[in-house]
């Protein structure tokens, strides 16, 4: 069965992640900006890395017939300082008529800070001002119900259409907050700090299958490109049906991608 | 879809070796020298909030007994990443 891989973080993985991921039914994989494990020293860094995530990363993904689509942003991490983090935003409009370009993610927390909730708000008037769909980070662990909490309010003020939004690494606590507010939530398939693949189903299963969809958020940590995959087989055993599984990893994941201009399939 | 005695075929195994693992764990910190730091009450707290089961999900009270609950965004970020459970200044 085919399926798409709404959050991957390509440039952290090798070549063989993407052949695996083909050979195992991905079609799309999309790829929101983010931290590089380190602190990058200048804005020029990030001007780099917009161009490995907009040219080099779609065409490493043509090799094996995968569509590679991307998020801008500067990451929650790197947000702490603020006028760092506006050199950086500065930089994006000049990135975002590339046809590769979804919209503006993946904007958070971190560490619930003052500066870091600035700097959201600021990317939220950016994807405002260029009408384009938003990727939200949660933050980590014990941070996470908190700033969830923030991002949620700060949405709200700004007047963004909720449905335009999809708030990502939820899990038990902050999926239903999610939902209710109207955005789409994405459950995140990753080892020990994230959802499990039984814990991504049964929030599918007590939540509904509506403005939901599960990724492997594949990164320089020990993560599973295949993580999707392995969950959809997980659904098998847990007797969802086919359409079902596809509604989690293919139809949901392109309705909202739908919404951004250069998105598809 | 499946009953309860289907979720126990599929799961029972798999919790089982991690409850081992829990206890083990619990075992180990005892046998080991010094204090413990705040994340090993928070994680007590956490097991007496999965036990209690107040609300209809152990996983969403075990989630929120290791959350931070205040309000206000912080002033400042003193480190980047999280512990895992709440507490540490």
């Amino acid at each position: 069965m085919k399926y798409i891989e709404p959050h991957a973080h390509m440039v952290s993985r090798t070549t063989d992640d993407y052949q695996s991921m083909a050979i195992a039914g991905c079609e799309v994989i999309c790829e929101p900006a983010f931290w590089a494990g380190y602190d990058r020293s200048s804005a020029q860094g990030f001007y780099d890395y917009y161009r490995q995530l907009t040219d080099y990363e779609p065409k490493r993904s043509a090799k094996f017939g995968i569509k590679h689509y991307c998020w801008l942003c500067i990451n929650p991490k790197e947000a702490e300082d603020a006028g760092f983090a506006r050199e950086v935003m500065a930089i994006i409009p000049e990135f975002l008529d590339a046809p590769t370009v979804l919209g503006i993610g993946e904007i958070g927390l971190n560490k619930n800070t003052v500066s870091e909730l600035t700097i959201f708000e600021e990317h939220v008037d950016l994807a405002k001002k260029h009408d384009l769909p938003i990727l939200v980070h949660t933050p980590h662990l014990e941070d996470k119900l908190k700033g969830t909490r923030l991002i949620i309010d700060a949405l709200k003020n700004a007047g963004v259409d909720p449905a335009r939004v999809i708030i990502d690494h939820v899990e038990e606590h902050t999926a239903g907050m999610v939902l209710d507010a109207g955005f789409w939530a994405g459950m995140t398939l990753y080892p020990e700090s994230k959802c499990t693949l039984p814990r991504a189903i049964d929030i599918l299963e007590n939540f509904g299958m509506e403005n939901i969809w599960m990724n492997s958020a594949c990164d320089w940590g020990v993560s599973d490109p295949l993580a999707v995959p392995k969950c959809m087989q997980e659904m098998k055993k847990r007797q969802h049906t086919e359409q079902n599984i596809r509604k989690a990893v293919y139809d949901n994941p392109v309705r909202f991608l739908s919404q951004s201009s250069n998105f598809s399939i | 879809m499946p009953d309860k005695n289907d979720i126990l075929d599929l799961y029972f195994m798999d919790a089982r070796c991690k409850l081992i693992d829990i206890a083990a764990f619990l075992d180990r910190i005892d046998r080991h020298q010094g204090s413990p730091d705040f994340r090993y009450q928070a994680f007590l707290k956490a097991m007496d909030a999965m036990l209690e089961q107040k609300g209809s999900s152990r996983a969403q009270a075990v989630l929120e007994s290791l959350s931070d609950h205040s309000i206000e965004p912080a002033q400042k970020a003193g480190i980047q990443f999280a512990y895992g459970a709440p507490g540490k200044e």
